[in-house]
């Protein structure tokens, strides 16, 4: 098979999608698999039926930190349908990396978390399973963990891992102190955020089969691949025995990208029980033992001039992490380059408790971090009279404040101005408390949102049958963005095939290793490699063709050049396929590369409860190309609205004498609801950026969570004139501050 | 969830009969709590009488002038019933303030007063829980419990009753009709039917074993204008923080009737007829709603997280009470 590739070490100078203008590249095409998934046909991890299937349930440890000394499995042996009972010391007790082929902590008897795995029971039915979970008796040693963040802050140090240079733990420039001593406007305050759950619709779940000495799974998981090799290695085996298909994923943002603790478990008891294994864990599961965004701390500090012009910034973020892991929310990450100033310290520090693990959560560092400096430049705002969106754009950095090199592209100033135009920024009351609507305070707020643009190696096969039906087939997942649709698209647009003659197949690790979905990059470095291919296919095709390849035109299944016209299927005979591959290069390091937004929002704050609601909202991005209309604009909504479950309702509390996370149901983990979200109005600017990848697009997913909080919480603050800087705001955080009683509705 | 068995009855005295033969046995309907509680294992019985196929599902008009609510009435067609929304706003109201549009059209009228805590600890079978435990202690009163009560709680229980539509049940007046095997009826009033926690709040209602409600009867309606405000942390599928359902109304600037009833607040539907007393006769006005407030909030006891169910219940009280009676002018 041919392959081609692109390596990103200097800007495009152009892409071929601009050369396609009538292919459906960009346009609001509905999701192509909808119809399977709205029939029930989609299947899902768990929905795979296998003949001899039998239930896995995970048992959890009844107690925060210590050592299982035994389990008593006697009477969970005796109940019908058992098969067994297993606690091998393969067996994970937290998710895997996002990154890397390393297994996750394993050895199921050393206790890290309240409820963390400790064993996986087998039987013939899922309830049999679960009952007999729970009649395990767990004999244990407990000793004191240390639970509680606040009083723990005292022992936070530095994180050990930097990831590559991705994650900056500390980084300094300049004289701090000596600015904030000149300074005309000073800010100085501490923001919190509380633990979240990622809560995806659909639950976790594995089924694992093995035939002879090879491993199939159906997973529900964001980068198969890497989860394959995780898997592998906590088994002992090499990672070309197993197979793991996602071609359908419900959701993760973040809590499906390394592996997690129920693969492991089925293919471990597969093994013992010599039947295919399903364990799908329960909601509760969920938020037991996936992961969570850890809680943060957060002080940040804006020294300004008088012309609000900031002279320094420092973000110092402390967050929790349980002993030995790695990764840490790096909420400073978005800090070093969204505005300007000369002098900068960001600074990030880690806790060790004994709480879930904290892993990736849609937009780790930016989505908590913005919730903090965005209110910070709000708060300077006010303190100098100055526009909160005129102090954004006074701030506005020519080159990256830090490093010094050129942004790829960056709209933000078109984004502050487009949105506080539609929005009606202007007319808004500067003054806080000032708007009232029967019981209802109202107030406008503001905020920006930023989100580092990543990329990285992706492979995918395109291939054109005998009946010129093209196919794509990558390792690549669909979590809900919409790849299926967009790699068609892009294939459609490239190869001149109408996009209902073009088939999609993902999530298998058996098709090219894509870089998965997560960080916002799934679309660009799966897409590009979907370019790079059709690239070569069009030179072949025109190769066959007779004809040059600048003068080939591509549509409607044809090629056509002067006076030739020949169909594809015709000239590729029995088929031909070819392999695209991408990978980053030098332009990651010689630009800045980001997407950027504006929200505006119109809150109502009831004067007697405090109970906040949304009633009016309208953000701006610009994220390069947009590869589809529709589901780029759904996956912003999807971010406000996870933005907008930061700032109100969305805290996963753990109990401070225990650790173990209290309420872990959807009753009592609000998510938003239908009820509490108006019409989100999103505009997506046109943009290009040529140092990103040859489809010049950046990511999206993550973008719409940035900054939507901070903009929830700066207009509650226009509304009341009280600054919560204590995620979330919920109505007791702002009850004793608003107006006493009831007089007013008199 | 253990093993039980299931059986459908066919008639009330069938499933009576079929609960008396089975020692332990629950009676089942919409199943939205019940089946949630034996998965995590909560409750454990060993059998179900399913007495969804009965003859239980309409609302009649009685002679005295109000309604025969039968038991299997959902909530939500009680909720949209053309009697309920004309003559009790306030049930209709509350009704529809509870859990969601699915939830609703499952669960039932006789299921929802029988509905248990959303005490995340009385949940966790690996949390100390007197409610589900005796003698084991209460994890909330040391624990997260911003949703907990804080009227009618004792040093063993805080845990909150969690319904809309039996705040509005109390307030109403309402009787619970049972039968139980031996034939014999019983009325008794939602104050009757609820136990305070005290020192056995696994014991949360007067029920004896295998007494089935078949109908919950409400007199006519108060004379006054309707409310049902509830007071939660996001706009569709939450619990109250605090809600207030209230019938007022004025005569000659006099508050000639008050009802009052409370959820979010209290181990039981709270009511509290000492601070009716003490708005009826009088003129209507802030520093009287506040006051009959105090009194309402004179036993309340809160547990760190949820000290401010105080000043949320007064504050809610005192709004509805202006908007009842036109700004308390």
């Amino acid at each position: 098979m041919s392959s081609a590739h692109i390596r990103m070490d200097l800007p495009m100078e152009h892409s071929l999608l601009d050369a396609v203008p009538s292919g459906p590249v960009g346009q609001p095409v509905s999701r192509i698999e909808g119809p399977l998934k709205v029939a029930g046909a989609a299947r899902y991890a768990a929905e795979h039926a296998l003949p001899g299937l039998v239930h896995g349930v995970i048992v959890q440890a009844p107690f925060g930190a210590g050592r299982v000394i035994g389990l008593d499995i006697a009477a969970a042996m005796a109940m019908p349908g058992v098969l067994a009972v297993i606690d091998d010391d393969r067996l994970v007790r937290n998710a895997g990396e996002f990154a890397g082929a390393q297994a996750p902590v394993q050895g199921v008897r050393d206790v890290a978390y309240f409820r963390q795995p400790i064993a996986v029971v087998v039987a013939d039915t899922f309830e049999r399973a679960r009952a007999a979970a729970a009649a395990v008796r767990v004999d244990f040693e407990a000793v004191e963990g240390v639970f509680n963040f606040e009083t723990a802050l005292g022992s936070a140090e530095p994180p050990t891992n930097d990831f590559g240079g991705l994650f900056a733990i500390h980084t300094e420039q300049g004289e701090v102190e000596e600015a904030f001593a000149r300074a005309a406007a000073t800010v100085d305050g501490v923001w919190t955020t509380p633990s979240q759950s990622h809560a995806p619709m659909e639950p976790h779940a594995s089924i694992a089969i093995w035939a002879e000495d090879r491993l199939a799974v159906f997973g529900s998981y964001q980068a198969p691949s890497v989860t394959r090799d995780q898997l592998a290695t906590s088994l002992g085996i090499e990672a070309e025995r197993v197979r793991l298909e996602s071609p359908f994923v419900g959701g993760g943002f973040g809590s499906k990208l390394g592996v997690m603790p129920e693969a492991v478990a089925a293919a471990i008891a597969s093994r013992v029980v010599g039947r295919p294994v399903k364990v799908v864990m329960a909601r509760q599961h969920v938020f037991d033992f996936t992961g969570r965004r850890a809680e943060t701390r957060q002080r940040v500090r804006l020294a300004a001039n008088a012309d609000g012009r900031l002279t320094a910034i420092s973000h110092e973020v402390i967050t929790s992490q349980l002993e030995g892991e790695a990764f840490f929310e790096p909420a400073g990450i978005a800090t070093h380059f969204l505005y300007a100033g000369c002098n900068r310290m960001i600074d990030h520090k880690i806790v060790r408790l004994n709480k879930l693990l904290s892993i990736s959560m849609r937009a780790p560092g930016e989505a908590v971090g913005q919730l903090a400096l965005e209110c910070a430049m709000d708060e300077l705002a006010e303190q100098l009279d100055i526009d909160p969106v005129d102090l954004r754009m006074r701030n506005e950095p020519e080159r990256h404040p830090e490093l010094g090199v050129p942004f790829s592209s960056r709209s933000l100033t078109e984004c502050l101005r487009i949105g506080a135009e539609r929005f009606g920024w202007a007319q808004r009351n500067r003054k806080p408390g000032s708007m009232k609507d029967g019981e209802w305070l109202i107030g406008h707020g503001m905020a920006v949102a930023a989100r580092g643009n990543l990329f990285g190696p992706s492979r995918a096969r395109v291939a054109i049958g005998g009946d010129g039906r093209v196919t794509i087939s990558t390792e690549m997942t669909d979590i809900g963005t919409g790849t299926y649709t967009i790699l068609a698209q892009i294939a459609s647009s490239l190869l001149g095939v109408p996009l209902d003659q073009v088939a999609v197949k993902l999530g298998d690790t058996d098709d090219p290793t894509s870089a998965g979905s997560g960080g916002s990059w799934g679309a660009a470095t799966s897409g590009s490699a979907v370019y790079a291919a059709c690239e070569m296919l069009r030179e072949m095709l025109a190769s066959a063709a007779g004809c040059r390849l600048e003068d080939a035109i591509f549509a409607g299944g044809y090629i056509e050049a002067r006076d030739l016209r020949r169909s594809l299927a015709e000239l590729v005979g029995n088929g031909l396929e070819t392999e695209g591959s991408v990978e980053a290069g030098k332009t990651t390091e010689s630009f800045a590369q980001a997407s950027y937004g504006a929200h505006f929002c119109e809150v109502r704050v009831n004067a007697i409860t405090g109970e906040t609601r949304i009633a009016r909202w309208n953000s701006v991005f610009a994220a390069g190309r947009i590869l589809n209309a529709k589901t780029a604009k759904s996956q912003c909504i999807g971010g406000i609205v996870f933005g907008i479950g930061a700032a109100l309702t969305e805290e996963l509390v753990h109990d401070a004498r225990t650790g173990k996370v209290v309420n872990r149901d959807l009753g009592e983990y609000h998510v938003p609801a239908h009820a509490d979200i108006p019409d989100l109005n999103v505009l997506l600017l046109d943009e290009l950026d040529l140092a990103a990848n040859p489809l010049l697009a950046k990511g999206i997913g993550e973008l719409g969570i940035s900054g939507a909080g901070a903009a929830v919480a700066n207009a509650i603050y226009n509304a009341t004139g009280i600054r919560s800087r204590d995620y979330p705001i919920t109505l007791d955080k702002l009850l004793p501050a608003l107006p006493s009683g009831s007089g007013s509705a008199c | 969830m253990i093993a039980f068995d299931y059986k459908r009855a066919e008639s009330i005295d069938a499933a009576l009969q079929a609960c008396a033969e089975r020692p332990g046995a629950r009676f089942i309907a919409g199943g939205t709590n019940l089946l949630d509680l034996m998965k995590i294992e909560v409750e454990t019985p060993r059998h179900l009488v399913d007495i969804g196929g009965l003859d239980l599902r309409t609302v009649e008009e009685t002679p005295q002038g109000g309604l025969r609510i039968g038991a299997l009435v959902t909530n939500a067609d009680l909720a949209a019933h053309p009697l309920i929304r004309s003559r009790y706003a306030v049930l209709s109201r509350a009704l529809l303030a509870g859990a969601s549009g699915q939830l609703r059209n499952k669960a039932t009228t006789a299921g929802n007063l029988l509905q248990r805590t959303r005490c995340y600890y009385f949940y966790d079978t690996a949390s100390a829980c007197n409610k589900r435990e005796l003698g084991t202690g209460c994890s909330a009163v040391g624990g997260f419990n911003r949703i907990m009560a804080i009227l009618g709680t004792s040093d063993h229980c805080i845990a909150s009753h969690p319904s809309d539509m039996a705040v509005a049940m109390r307030l109403l007046d309402a009787e619970v009709e049972t039968i139980t095997v031996a034939g014999e009826r019983k009325m008794r009033t939602l104050e009757e039917l609820y136990r305070l926690p005290g020192d056995t709040p696994n014991i949360e209602n007067a029920l004896a074993a295998g007494e089935l409600v078949v109908a919950v009867t409400v007199p006519p309606p108060p004379r006054g204008r309707h409310l049902y405000r509830k007071v939660r942390d996001r706009a569709s599928y939450a619990f109250a923080l605090v809600s207030v359902a209230a019938v007022v109304s004025v005569e000659n600037d006099k508050i000639a009737h008050a009802a009052l009833a409370f959820g979010g607040v209290g181990t039981m539907p709270w009511r509290d007829r000492g601070a009716e007393a003490m708005l009826i006769g009088e003129a209507p006005s802030q520093k009287l709603f506040e006051r009959a407030a105090e009194l309402i909030l004179i036993g309340a006891k809160s547990n760190g997280g949820n000290d401010f169910k105080i000043p949320l219940l007064r504050r809610t009280l005192v709004a509805s009470l202006i908007e009842l009676t036109d700004g308390g002018k």
